[in-house]
């Protein structure tokens, strides 16, 4: 442990990486490292390629060039060890489905033939416990709450036991009214493992995240050592800071942008 | 569906005794019950009924070929059944390399084999040699011509189905669900899609023997539609649209036999009535 301390501590590690669909570059020469325990939020304008960084390292889109690695291996390689939260609203509202079903596939690595183990069936509860749903676990998918399903997605992927947790826009489609109940059950992961997600919520990146990655067509780290109330100051016009920076970053100007 | 016969159903009972065809087509329609019932709770949840569809058109094709090749190069193993098989199986890998692989729109490669089946089958029967095909039965469906070696090929295409599902349901559902998340837990999504198709193949063949090509989609959807209507588990959907085929398929061969209409249509109209009133049932339920 003590002899390298740097590999034990770095989750992930791109390096000059650089894709595109086609011909046209989305993401360019994008070096950035996320160390064991980090809380990230990935923000930036639609389009700029946040989605695409996720799909990267979920191993599901190749780099062209450069290279990403999580623990160490391909992100292909060490997806057993990441947990994924896609936005509940891409689902089937009509698919005959109970929630511990639903939180039952984060086990499939471990399954083969037949029936789920007791032990699989014992993790899928704790995982519902962990997003306080213990109780609606025999629920149907569709009888949930927009808030609920997308907690029921986050058990999933902590069924999975991950070490690294990504998360695409988790408030995205959440009632105000439960949003804080639900960013507790968020911010109580915090710490337990390494979380990187995609959010444009303020409330979000004030309460659970370390820094922000920016994410448009080139990727920076802003350390954010800063209050709850001061970002909430920055980002409460997130779009006009972020499309400033933007204009600054192509003039080669980043003295707004406080890299690691 | 309780409709008190105006007719007895002794003549019925006698015939299933006393006629092995009666025998024969009491027992494909029992045992495929059950495949019908769990691979259709499936093609409604992942609303593929278009692709089962194109399917079952595209088995004329299979059966017109296996009548052409049999009679001019006298292959007597190839029987429309084994036709059949292999052009549903064959249509099936081509609709799902398609739509995963080569980007092409799902509706136009569905629309594609549905006629090219038809219209490969019709030229076979057209040219083939011997005496005339009755499309009919084919179209239209027959359970009554079933015959002993019918019997066991739905048993043991029943079977296959069965095991297969049993073995990975769990895979099947989350692959249905969510099918980036499955290969994310390494499961191989397109793989288990594929087995989907290839299963909804083989109960196309199967069903085609008793509702035909034409009316074997609406078996084979309507008691799983019934069913997703009272319940939101699969298993519990699987389970009722199991039930309901049964009593479809035996009710509807013991009432058509003893009125005397055919069975196909008697038993998809029934169907499609039950499913009917679900809506007005679930209504009064409501209320």
């Amino acid at each position: 442990m003590r002899s390298n301390p740097v590999e034990d501590t770095t989750i992930a590690l791109s390096n000059g990486l650089c894709f595109g669909y086609g011909r046209q570059l989305v993401l360019e020469d994008v070096s950035f490292t996320i160390s064991k325990g980090e809380s990230l939020c990935m923000i930036g304008p639609n389009g700029g390629g946040k989605s695409t960084l996720l799909k990267l390292m979920l191993g599901l889109l190749e780099p062209n060039r450069g290279t990403l690695s999580l623990f160490g291996k391909t992100p292909e390689e060490a997806r057993c060890q990441v947990g994924y939260v896609p936005q509940a609203v891409r689902f089937d509202p009509l698919f005959p489905i109970t929630a511990i079903d639903i939180v039952l596939m984060g086990r499939l690595d471990r399954h083969r033939f037949g029936f789920f183990s007791k032990e699989c069936r014992e993790a899928a509860l704790v995982a519902l416990e962990e997003v306080g749903l213990a109780d609606l676990s025999q629920r149907p998918f569709s009888d949930l709450s927009g808030g609920q399903r997308q907690r029921v997605l986050i058990a999933r992927a902590l069924a999975c036991e991950p070490e690294l947790l990504l998360l695409d826009e988790p408030t995205a489609n959440i009632d105000l009214s439960v949003e804080e109940q639900f960013i507790e059950t968020l911010a109580q992961l915090k710490g337990k493992m390494t979380i990187l997600m995609v959010t444009h919520d303020l409330d979000l990146i004030s309460e659970i995240g370390d820094s922000v990655l920016c994410v448009n067509h080139r990727v920076h780290r802003h350390s954010l050592p800063l209050s709850g109330e001061t970002i909430r100051e920055i980002y409460s016009g997130v779009r006009r800071v972020e499309h400033d920076r933007r204009a600054r970053h192509q003039h080669g100007d980043h003295s707004a942008c406080e890299h690691d | 569906m309780e409709i008190t016969p105006p007719v007895n159903m002794t003549e019925f009972f006698d015939a299933v005794q006393n006629i092995p065809l009666i025998r024969y087509a009491l027992l494909a329609g029992i045992v495929s019950s059950l495949t019908f019932g769990v691979v259709g709770s499936f093609v409604v949840t992942r609303r593929i009924g278009y692709i089962a569809a194109a399917i079952a058109h595209s088995i004329l094709g299979g059966i017109g070929a296996a009548i052409y090749f049999s009679r001019v190069y006298d292959l007597p193993w190839l029987t429309p059944m084994v036709g059949a098989v292999v052009a549903a199986l064959l249509s099936a890998f081509v609709i799902g390399w398609v739509s995963l692989r080569a980007g092409e729109r799902e509706d136009t490669i569905i629309g594609a084999i549905w006629a090219f089946g038809m219209a490969t089958g019709l030229l076979f029967i057209h040219y083939a040699p011997g005496k005339a095909v009755s499309l009919e039965s084919y179209i239209f469906g027959n359970i009554l011509l079933t015959s002993r070696s019918d019997v066991i090929a739905t048993v043991v295409l029943g079977v296959i189905v069965l095991t297969l599902v049993g073995l990975f349901y769990h895979k099947l559902v989350a692959v249905c669900f969510d099918e980036e998340f499955a290969r994310l837990r390494g499961v191989s999504s397109d793989a288990y899609y594929l087995l989907l198709l290839a299963l909804t193949a083989i109960s196309m063949v199967l069903m085609v023997r008793v509702a035909g090509i034409i009316l074997s989609l609406a078996l084979l959807v309507l008691p799983a539609a019934t069913a997703s209507r009272y319940s939101r588990k699969l298993w519990v959907v699987i389970l009722i649209s199991i039930g309901l085929t049964l009593v479809y398929n035996t009710g509807g061969l013991a009432f058509s036999f003893q009125l005397d209409v055919p069975t196909g249509p008697f038993i998809v109209l029934i169907a499609s009535l039950v499913y009917g009133l679900s809506f007005v049932i679930k209504r009064i339920m409501k209320a």
